[in-house]
């Protein structure tokens, strides 16, 4: 007994070998292992923020800022040249809906003979336009007499142009000087600003964006909805039948998982066209006459049997997986109480799918709301989805701001649902083949 | 799955239907795909079956669109014969040929790349303690979720930025992070069964971390990081739209090359090239079979 009384080993608490408490030996372990699970995801980690997230939050700051009335970069310097100095000057020292002054235009023709000097107008003339249409060739047209005009500068101004005392045209440049702005988010959602800055809708005739949010949507839901339509069968089909077969009938679905989507595209090319094979099928088959040949490519139904075919996978992989282990005794216990197989189906067997359903549907819409490839080579007009228009601001109309925010507003529907599948099916539960 | 035998008239006249429904889904699937091929081997410029092809008339087959392949873009395409120059003159400018080849050199680094960092990652993502698990998972898989137009655009301000525009570097670059979630994923799916006592075995033999890892571990969950490496060359291979936006002028791709012959001139050589692309994809599906199975019997999970 007196021995033990002597030893804080046995009396205090627990240590390891070296004399080290227990507890502490034991958490340092576990940071350790922490650190080295940690280290061993860091490089990866670190790639994906340089080539992913970052390039990605400039897109966003791109959505908020666009810097070409006020700041042009001089690619011979190296050197941002601040360009339209005294307007901005004005704005700042005058309220939103001032009637500009003669000072006002004196800063604006001075703004605007410096920035022909650095040969910025082009760069000015194209921020504007994306408000004030047509006001690009009237920046550049008279940048370049404003060297010699005398004053009273309003008056030489407007014999240049009268348009140059225009309300709108105003807002828009105090608009532009600023650095931070949602514009292009109110452009992306089919408002725009009237001439005392309130947000007002842009024309009937000039709202796209909206509508073609809407059809997005609508074409990705009945998309899935297909897919679900024509996944489900073959999901129960290969769940049900011994792995063997299953297995072979699996390569119809795997195959085009793995076929370039380009080539699968090309084929529903191929097979919708006018003079395609389906069609002549149906023309030799007298199932309809030769000058009344089905246009089913390049419209809506192009894009929707496209798209359903090369999302199919995508919803009978997850559905397959939670149909496979479903125990077939529990449809046979229902059928042996008396349930029809209807019943059985429907009250036994179907609500056991659910889950697969959820996250089939979540996968191929997701997929859907920012498909571009096949919208883009087999929709024609009707069936573009919003992807094409961003990819339209981007090379074609090079309005780059409103293109990062129409993604930007994009990019938040999808990742809402991407934090919904997370949630409910879990991320991790993702398989491929 | 049989009929049971106490199934009523509808319900066999359903079962029937049932299994006719299925086959023209499972026809819906395929068709598409196959019909290609023998379009491909069309004696004329069109994308039907003319009269000689469904005759069987050998006529009306040949292998011009494969010839064109090969010769689009040749400075001297109808030398005969066709002797090393020829060759070597296809070699360094027929237009597909380089297109495959930058898609090769492309592919190739952005898997090994994809294939290293994605692997490392999965090993630490499988450990019990790692922290913040969840979330790290969900921002490395999100480059497969985010469309793709919008990795695009954001990648074309960042380049623009960077100056890594126009380069080979910028474009691996985004393909390896696109491929990333593909290796994560198989390869997190192997290490699932993965019995821990086997590393602990090891290192209680005196086995340091490296050896345990090169001689252990790695053979184990090879198979999954060889397929997590497939899907990253698929992915590459078949992508368009970031070379788009990024790539310069004469960085062709196969896939970019296809994309301008749809919306352009669209020719019957595309089917040849989409047939070469079903091949390889048929190849790869095999292969990623076969290594499925090499794996759950490796694992001793249950045969397939």
């Amino acid at each position: 007994m007196s021995d033990a009384q002597a030893d804080p080993a046995l009396t205090g608490p627990l240590t390891t070998a070296d004399g080290r408490p227990l507890k502490a030996a034991l958490a340092r372990a576990e940071a350790r292992s922490k650190r080295r699970a940690f280290f061993l995801v860091l490089p990866l980690l670190l790639f994906v923020v340089v080539t992913f997230l970052m390039p990605i939050g400039q897109m966003l700051a791109k959505s908020v800022n666009n810097s070409g009335f006020y700041s042009w970069k001089d690619r011979d310097a190296h050197v941002n040249v601040p360009l339209m100095v005294d307007l901005r000057g004005w704005f700042d020292d005058n309220p939103v809906g001032t009637v500009p002054d003669e000072a006002a235009y004196a800063a604006l023709v001075a703004g605007l003979s410096h920035a022909r000097e650095v040969k910025a107008i082009g760069q000015i003339g194209t921020r504007i336009n994306y408000e004030v249409s047509g006001s690009r060739s009237m920046f550049t047209k008279s940048a370049r007499r404003a060297a010699k005009l005398e004053p009273p500068f309003k008056e030489a101004l407007l014999d240049l142009d009268d348009d140059w005392d225009d309300p709108k045209l105003w807002g828009s440049m105090r608009n532009a000087s600023k650095a931070f702005t949602i514009d292009f988010y109110l452009s992306a959602i089919d408002r725009t600003r009237d001439a005392d800055g309130n947000i007002v809708k842009v024309d009937e005739d000039r709202a796209v964006y909206v509508l073609l949010f809407k059809r997005t949507l609508i074409l990705s839901a009945v998309i899935t909805f297909l897919t679900f339509l024509l996944g489900f069968p073959i999901a129960h089909l290969l769940a049900t039948l011994p792995l063997r077969h299953s297995n072979l009938l699996m390569i119809f679905v795997l195959l085009p998982f793995w076929t370039s989507l380009l080539v699968r595209t090309t084929s529903w090319i191929v097979l919708l066209q006018s003079q395609g094979v389906v069609n002549d099928v149906w023309v030799s088959a007298g199932l309809i006459a030769d000058e009344s040949r089905v246009q089913m490519i390049y419209n809506q139904t192009g894009t929707i049997i496209a798209m359903t075919h090369i999302l199919l996978p995508f919803m009978v992989l997850p559905l397959y997986s939670v149909m496979r282990p479903i125990d077939p005794s529990y449809v046979r216990a229902a059928r042996s109480l008396g349930a029809t197989s209807w019943t059985a189906f429907r009250r036994i067997y179907m609500p056991q799918t659910v889950p697969g359903i959820g996250a089939g549907g979540l996968l191929v819409f997701i997929l859907a709301v920012g498909y571009y490839i096949t919208p883009a080579l087999v929709g024609g007009s009707s069936g573009q989805l919003i992807s094409n228009l961003i990819a339209f601001h981007m090379q074609k109309s090079l309005n780059w701001s409103l293109a990062a925010a129409l993604a930007s507003l994009l990019l938040f529907g999808v990742l809402l649902l991407y934090w919904l599948y997370d949630r409910l099916i879990g991320i991790d539960n993702l398989k491929l083949g | 799955m049989a009929l049971p035998t106490y199934a009523t008239p509808l319900e066999k006249i359903w079962h029937y239907a049932y299994l006719v429904i299925c086959a023209s889904i499972f026809l819906f699937l395929i068709a598409p795909i196959l019909i290609v091929i023998p379009l491909s081997f069309n004696a004329e410029p069109y994308f039907t079956f003319t009269e000689k092809m469904l005759a069987f008339d050998p006529t009306g087959y040949s292998t011009r669109w494969y010839d064109l392949l090969l010769t689009f873009g040749m400075e001297n395409p109808d030398s005969v014969p066709r002797d090393g120059s020829w060759w070597a003159d296809a070699w360094e400018n027929a237009a597909w040929i380089n297109a495959a080849k930058n898609s090769v050199i492309i592919g190739f680094f952005s898997t090994i790349l994809a294939t290293c960092l994605g692997t490392l990652a999965a090993l630490g993502l499988s450990r019990p303690e790692m922290p913040f698990r969840r979330s790290i998972m969900a921002v490395l898989i999100s480059p497969m979720i985010v469309p793709i137009i919008i990795t695009a655009t954001g990648l074309f301000f960042f380049y623009s930025a960077t100056g890594l525009a126009n380069s080979y570097l910028g474009i691996i670059m985004a393909h390896a992070t696109l491929g990333i979630p593909f290796v994560i994923i198989t390869v997190t799916a192997t290490l699932v069964g993965f019995d821990h006592s086997l590393t602990r075995a090891a290192a209680s033999l005196g086995a340091n971390p490296s050896t345990t890892f090169f001689k252990i571990t790695m053979p184990l969950i090879l198979p999954g990081v060889v397929s997590g490496a497939l899907f990253a060359f698929v992915t590459s291979f078949d992508e368009v739209v970031v070379v788009l936006f990024v790539a310069a002028h004469d960085q062709q791709t196969i896939p970019r090359q296809m994309w301008n012959g749809i919306r352009e001139q669209i020719s019957p050589a595309i089917l040849s090239v989409a047939t070469i692309l079903v091949v390889v994809s048929i190849a790869l599906l095999a292969t990623v079979e076969l290594l499925r199975r090499r794996s759950e019997r490796l694992r001793g999970v249950s045969p397939g």
